[in-house]
């Protein structure tokens, strides 16, 4: 099997390769999006403590 | 002084509910007029011709009903809750759950129970032949009080939120969507000569099961928006 | 009386929060590995289907996204009913956390099943009954998010969320059953189902693999949300400031 074969994907490519990149990207999208909710809580935190401090 | 019963409990507050309901008379006329208003739009969009109405009537019927009873269901607790009635409910040491069914109760037969009134005269406009107008009054009688129970949750969660009323339709529907399903059918096969008790008693289940534990969903919703 | 002295430490943040991150590597790793495995099995190594030749392989990141989309709301459930019997924040935390994970496994299982129905079905949508119930699962998902962001007070948010996950977990069989019931009754003869191809061995454990990996994977982006969920709920404690200094 070649690997323009397998990339026609016996003539379902158009719908199978969008089907793919498209839980891909779901995967991809929610480690990230799970990262930066992360980073910006604890940038938020960081700016809470440090108003305290300032205040006290 | 003598600690007020269950049943003499439910019957005063059932009766205060009717009492203010019938006080802003628009707030029970209002549903019914959309009713009567949305299914007068479909002929005009579809077709006059009383094949074609024939064959859409049970959908039509059913979804204009259940837009109309959404529309209400936002105004169960909202003026109890803004004037504090709902916080003197809660402290009454009344179980909220009998409370809250009762109230569910009073809420349908102020908005629901008028839909299931209007619905023989809405259903042979659309060409409903009269021996399915039972089948369209029971399943609607059933139908609507799905939604007062269910909604009440609903309505309990969305206590005091800016803008609610959208917010509950996206919390209400998917879970009325099964009722409207039994409930469309069984119209459906009442049209077409079809005996449509298996929907109904299926419509009938739900209705129980959400007269039961709704209640107790809606106290745990209301002591949450009380908070 | 051990084993709860276990779990409140457990459930205490400092100390969840140092396990989440502690674990999260040994769910992301597996993940990555199986999901890989998974693909080249997958589309390399199984057979083309007889009936669907190909197109089969769909079922690949079809069928796996459908089981997370149902597994992460049962989660979310099972941790709000927790959350609300023993007013567990750390539940709350959890059904937070898997919301947004799960309405994104929801739309993939939608995309990919619309994808999948076109060569198959000859449209981009079809009232199948199990599309039919992932769109009403994907609402439900849609109404407990929108319920948490429009309270603004965080505690009232979580109880609220909790109840309503609780009521649509009940609610989701009945749900379920008369999508079904409605679309055989409706179904016409012109519709051939997709799925149920006959499974071999090499066909089957690609999408076993790829189920448990989406699982594992699932349980590492959890982590990072509930570590992120410990901090925005922690309101000014020593631990915090040690965390963040470092």
């Amino acid at each position: 099997m070649s690997l323009s074969d397998f990339l026609h994907m016996g003539g379902y490519a158009g719908y199978l390769w969008p089907a793919f990149g498209l839980t891909l990207f779901v995967l991809v999208y929610n480690i990230w999006s799970a990262r930066r909710s992360l980073a910006e809580a604890r940038r938020a935190a960081a700016r809470r403590i440090q108003m305290e401090e300032n205040r006290s | 002084m003598q600690p007020t019963g269950l049943l003499a409990a439910g019957r005063l507050l059932y009766a205060r509910d009717l009492k203010l309901a019938f006080r802003r008379w628009e707030q029970i006329t209002q549903p019914v007029v959309f009713f009567l208003m949305v299914t007068t739009l479909f002929p005009l969009a579809l077709s006059p011709e009383t094949g074609q109405l024939r064959q859409v009537a049970a959908g039509v019927l059913w979804v204009a009903a259940l837009l109309s009873a959404l529309l209400a269901l936002e105004f169960m607790f909202r003026s109890d809750y803004e004037d504090g009635t709902l916080e003197q409910l809660v402290l009454s040491g009344q179980p909220l759950w009998w409370l809250a069914l009762i109230k569910a109760l009073a809420h349908w037969t102020v908005s629901g129970l008028p839909l299931v009134l209007a619905a023989p005269i809405v259903a042979l406009s659309l060409a409903i032949p009269t021996e399915a107008l039972g089948t369209v009054v029971v399943s609607l009688f059933l139908g609507t009080a799905i939604l007062s129970f269910l909604g009440a949750v609903g309505a309990g969660l969305t206590l005091g939120i800016r803008r609610g009323s959208v917010l509950l339709s996206l919390l209400v529907l998917p879970l009325a969507m099964p009722a409207l399903i039994f409930g469309a059918r069984a119209v459906d096969m009442a049209v077409m000569g079809d005996v449509s008790r298996g929907p109904l008693l299926l419509l009938g289940a739900m209705c129980i099961l959400s007269v039961t534990l709704g209640p107790f969903a809606t106290s745990a919703a209301l002591k949450v928006s009380m908070e | 009386m051990a084993t709860w002295t276990w779990f409140h430490k457990l459930a205490s943040p400092p100390h969840f929060y140092r396990i989440a991150g502690m674990l999260m590597p040994w769910f992301a790793w597996p993940a990555a590995i199986l999901i890989i495995a998974a693909l080249y099995g997958g589309l390399v190594l199984a057979p083309p289907d007889y009936q669907q030749g190909e197109g089969f392989r769909m079922v690949y990141v079809h069928a796996p996204s459908a089981w997370m989309s149902m597994f992460i709301y049962a989660t979310m459930a099972i941790a709000s009913a927790i959350a609300l019997i023993w007013r567990m924040k750390l539940a709350h935390a959890v059904a937070a956390a898997a919301a947004p994970v799960g309405a994104w496994f929801t739309f993939a299982a939608l995309a990919t099943g619309s994808l999948w129905g076109k060569p198959m079905w000859g449209t981009w949508w079809v009232w199948d009954a199990r599309l039919t119930s992932e769109l009403i699962l994907l609402f439900l998902y849609l109404g407990f998010m929108a319920l948490r962001s429009s309270i603004e007070d965080p505690q009232r948010a979580d109880r609220a969320s909790a109840v309503l996950a609780v009521v649509g977990v009940i609610n989701l069989p009945i749900i379920h059953y008369s999508v079904y019931w409605w679309n055989t009754l409706h179904q016409g003869a012109t519709i051939t189902k997709i799925g149920k191809p006959s499974i071999t061995m090499d066909m089957l454990w690609p999408l076993l693999a790829m189920m448990l990996g989406f699982t594992l994977y699932f349980g590492a982006v959890l982590m990072i949300r509930l570590r992120a969920e410990v901090i925005r709920r922690e309101r000014n404690a020593a631990w915090l400031r040690e965390e963040l200094a470092r």
